[in-house]
């Protein structure tokens, strides 16, 4: 498989091609900058469109319009400007349109920095945007899964027909590894159905209005029936040293990468430590989670970039048989390994 | 419609008409008139009273609701449509 | 087709002919109050459209305003998209489909307030679309508010003492506005306050979709239209309002009409073809070689910082080792310092080269640190490991390294790199050097690498980078043997 020393920003661009991805439609913000860069210097290649948009509500809205259309389209951003394209993604998850979005995250509130931190987590986990809705979420920690995850998000984002997200931070963009590079998409679905192609059989109709009440409660119904079944169907996680765990960490993103290192330090020292990466932050592994309780661990230890937004689903997930302590760092500083160490020995006394 | 009306002339809904009488203010030949009567909506709706049309089709243009009002021309040939 | 030529005047084709998407009973008729210059405009464009056969290949967009329905109505693909927005939309249906008339029909609030920049930018990138701006200088849909276009002491819910421009602002002129920009090929304002002018309207309307049919690009089209109901009047001194009141301050004109002489706008056909999309990305020219690793290497984990000051080849530095580990199948990662002292001229990168998957990309606890400067060696020496390895460059360093249970190489790498003609090549005399201090790397198999490398360069810079690491690899063996 041919393999390509590259930044986790670039493998994601490189993923939206390989995807069959028509169109990006961005607006410049530091750290996500270099797949609005990599995207102006790739899409052309394939006569395919770049368009630095005059805003952020203006790439979320393009992307609305270019998913009506059928394409493959994907916009990339970091928290300020996620929090301006969240009206737009309410339209599009209202108008049920695939499209895909990444997120480096940044650190924040407000202006913030553009250090690494996970605090867009509420915001896109949640559906940021008024209404009741949904966004596929899924959380690369690797400039290979930068590109994986890329591909699959076009892919769910079509076959849910729903905004998918790609959702890390400032280092797993920022860094270099090794990235296989996939076999293109060969087929791009059907979306004769409802797509509009400015012809005679394609002059459906993009809309989120329901004047009636019983037929938006409707809608909203039926919406919450697509969600159950991604919920059902969708959830993927990375478990790593969990056979003999007595204790386990929970993480995504760049804290995933660092718990694994943790987790070398710990073995090391004879703690039995394991991880459970989710790789969908939604659909949040639930169960996945909530069957951690009945493990007889020492402890469960969730490891965020932000202030508990992570641990607060987690211990949903828990149901209270069991409450997940919680260790963060913020405001662009990423946890170390032997910090963990030592909280870990800390808490449960290892 | 009554085949034996002189073309031009204009033809109006009066149950689809809102009765803004634009169409009134803007025919050059004076030939139409807000109704006494009102339509199922509550509308006193436009007319066209007798001759005089020329088919200049100021009302047609002039009105904001599509379907309300049609206009046959002088050349129009009945058969055209069916 | 002109008028004359027609034997009937109907409804258009250009409408749905039951209104499907209306709620409730009524889907012969529209929403819009009696009087409303709306459906005199939407009946323009209905018009418009089934004359020059084009109804099929339309894409209209309704934005948010009394206009928003406007999709019950045209007998087109139709997308109603958030306030303001239209033109960005718009600007992506029309990149979507390159042969499609897309029209995006807004109101004074969506256009000039909320929308604002969006209009313009849409106007100033020349995008293939056609803009109608129905000015009737209020907010109807929200019940009668001052909009951006409401004029000088006119009363609104909002301004229920009348528009006072020294606290609301001036009523914006939006086609003066767009004239302003470059690209736009058609910018016109007319009104529908008598037939003369509705007339007028309705040749602005066939030139601006004919524009958009024959793909010249952005044409504007402002109508002043009236609002019997935010005006709180009747339709036909509505009228008479525009005349008076709103052409004083929006003149009626055909600002720009460049069209003719503007070339059809080309769009590229994307490439999609699986096999072609590989050739674009190179993927047969791609790294495929798998040196073999040495057994008997120093050092056969890497957590590396190289560090210095901007300009000293430290992230190429690290780039290139981390593409020579990989070419020796190693996992490798490669992370930048960033933030703002990325620009304030210091400069460091992690770098990780090891057998097992990579954990943590940041070397938190380096066991290798390349200090290219002072200030360098005093951060980065202090977070060596026990028995780490510190490479230090002593053409700018003038100090000693402080600890006593680390491997030093003092080397003057700035120096090096000098005597070869160019301080640039100090990244590589770093690789060199680094490949001799730890063994994992062969200087031949990295010099096989060189055009890979240095891709795109000239012979000259390939071959002066070659002479470079190997300069940095022989000064370790001799000095240091």
């Amino acid at each position: 498989m041919p393999r390509k020393l590259m930044k986790g920003n670039h493998a994601a661009v490189y993923g939206a091609i390989l995807a069959g991805c028509k169109a990006y439609y961005g607006y410049p913000i530091t750290p996500a900058s270099e797949i609005a860069e990599s995207a102006s210097a790739l899409f052309p290649k394939f006569g395919r469109t770049f368009l630095q948009a005059e805003s952020e509500v203006a790439a979320i809205n393009m992307v609305y319009g270019a998913a009506g259309c059928g394409q493959r389209v994907l916009t990339g951003s970091s928290g300020p400007g996620i929090s301006l394209k969240q009206e737009g993604l309410s339209y599009c998850a209202a108008s049920a349109l695939p499209c895909v979005v990444i997120d480096i995250m940044r650190g924040g509130p407000g202006l913030g920095n553009i250090g690494p931190e996970q605090s867009d987590y509420n915001q896109v986990i949640k559906g940021g945007g008024h209404g009741n809705y949904k966004v596929i979420v899924l959380a690369p920690n690797s400039a290979q899964e930068m590109c994986d995850l890329t591909m699959l998000a076009f892919e769910l984002a079509d076959k849910y027909r729903n905004p998918v997200f790609v959702l890390t931070d400032g280092v797993i963009g920022q860094m270099m590894e090794v990235v296989e590079l996939p076999e293109p998409v060969t087929e791009l679905p059907d979306k004769s159905e409802w797509a509009i192609y400015g012809t005679a059989d394609s002059r459906h109709l993009i809309n989120s209005i329901y004047l009636d009440h019983d037929d938006l409660e409707q809608w909203n119904r039926e919406l919450m029936k697509k969600y159950a079944i991604i919920q059902k169907n969708e959830v993927r996680v990375e478990e790593y040293r969990m056979d003999d765990a007595e204790i386990v960490a929970i993480g995504y993103g760049s804290s995933s990468r660092v718990l694994r290192s943790a987790i070398g330090i710990a073995r090391e020292r004879g703690i039995k430590l394991g991880m459970l990466r989710p790789i969908t932050l939604f659909p949040f592994p639930v169960d996945e989670i909530a069957e951690l309780a009945d493990r007889g661990l020492k402890g469960i230890l969730t490891v965020e970039m932000s202030d508990g937004q992570l641990v607060d689903d987690v211990n949903l997930a828990l149901s209270g048989k069991m409450i997940s302590d919680l260790h963060n760092r913020m405001g662009g500083n990423v946890p170390t390994a032997l910090e963990i160490c030592e909280k870990v020995s800390e808490l449960y006394g290892v | 419609m009554n085949e034996n009306r002189k073309y031009p002339f204009p033809e109006i809904d009066s149950d689809i008409c809102k009765g803004c009488a634009l169409c009134v203010a803007s025919c050059p030949k004076d030939v139409l008139v807000i109704s006494e009567k009102l339509n199922s909506k509550g509308f006193h709706y436009s007319e066209y009273v007798g001759d005089g049309c020329i088919g200049c089709g100021n009302c047609y243009y002039v009105c904001p609701e599509p379907s309300a009002v049609t206009v046959y021309m002088k050349n129009y040939v009945p058969e055209e449509v069916s | 087709m002109i008028m004359a030529q027609k034997t009937v005047l109907r409804k258009p084709k250009g409408f749905i002919d039951v209104y499907r998407h209306k709620p409730g009973a009524e889907k012969d008729r529209t929403h819009y109050c009696p009087g409303c210059g709306h459906g005199i405009i939407h009946k323009l464009i209905a018009e418009a459209l089934e004359d020059f056969d084009i109804v099929e290949k339309t894409i209209i967009i309704s934005p948010v305003g009394c206009s928003v329905f406007a999709y019950y109505y045209f007998h087109t693909g139709n997308l109603q998209v958030p306030h303001g927005r239209a033109p960005a939309v718009a600007t992506s249906v029309s990149r979507a489909n390159p042969d499609s008339v897309v029209i995006s029909y807004q109101g004074d609030g969506d256009l000039a307030a909320i929308g604002g920049n969006n209009i313009l930018q849409a106007a100033n990138r020349g995008e293939n679309m056609v803009v109608f701006f129905v000015n009737n200088a209020i907010y109807g849909m929200t019940g009668g508010q001052m909009a951006p276009t409401t004029l000088e002491g006119q009363i609104t819910t909002t301004t229920p003492y009348g528009r006072n421009v020294k606290t609301d602002g001036y009523p914006i002129q939006v086609c003066e506005i767009i004239n302003q920009l470059t690209a736009p090929v058609y910018v016109v304002r007319t009104s529908l306050h008598d037939m003369p002018n509705i007339r007028k309207t309705r040749a602005a309307v066939r030139k601006a979709v004919l524009n958009a049919r024959d793909k010249k690009g952005f044409s504007f089209v402002e109508i002043l239209s009236m609002c019997p109901s935010g005006w709180k009047m009747d339709s036909v001194p509505a009228q008479n309002w525009i005349k008076e009141n709103m052409i004083p301050r929006f003149p009626l004109d055909t600002f720009r009409d460049i069209s003719e002489d503007t070339p059809a706008i080309e769009r590229p056909v994307p490439v999609m073809d699986p096999d072609e999309v590989k050739k674009i990305l190179g993927y047969s020219v791609l790294s495929d070689s798998n040196f073999e690793k040495n057994p008997d290497a120093a050092l056969e984990k890497v957590a590396l910082r190289v560090a210095g000051f901007g300009g000293q080849g430290i992230m190429s530095a690290g780039i290139a080792l981390a593409n020579v580990g990989m070419e020796y199948g190693y996992n490798v990662s490669w992370l930048p310092s960033y933030g703002p002292e990325m620009r304030g001229g210091t400069a460091n990168c992690s770098v990780k080269i090891q057998e097992d998957t990579i954990g943590a990309s940041e070397c938190t606890e380096p066991n290798l640190v390349i200090a290219m400067n002072q200030p360098s060696l005093e951060k980065f020496e202090k977070i060596l490991v026990p028995e780490g390895t510190l490479i230090y460059n002593t053409t700018l360093i003038n100090i000693e390294p402080s600890r006593g249970d680390i491997k030093v190489y003092p080397i003057p790498i700035t120096g090096i790199a000098d005597e070869l003609g160019d301080t640039r090549v100090q990244s590589m005399v770093n690789v060199g050097a680094f490949a001799a201090v730890t063994g994992m790397f062969d200087p031949g198999e990295i010099e096989n690498l060189m055009s890979f490398l240095f891709k795109g360069k000239p012979e000259s810079v390939i071959k002066l980078n070659e002479k470079a690491v190997r300069k940095g690899y022989e000064y370790v063996k001799e000095n240091f043997s």
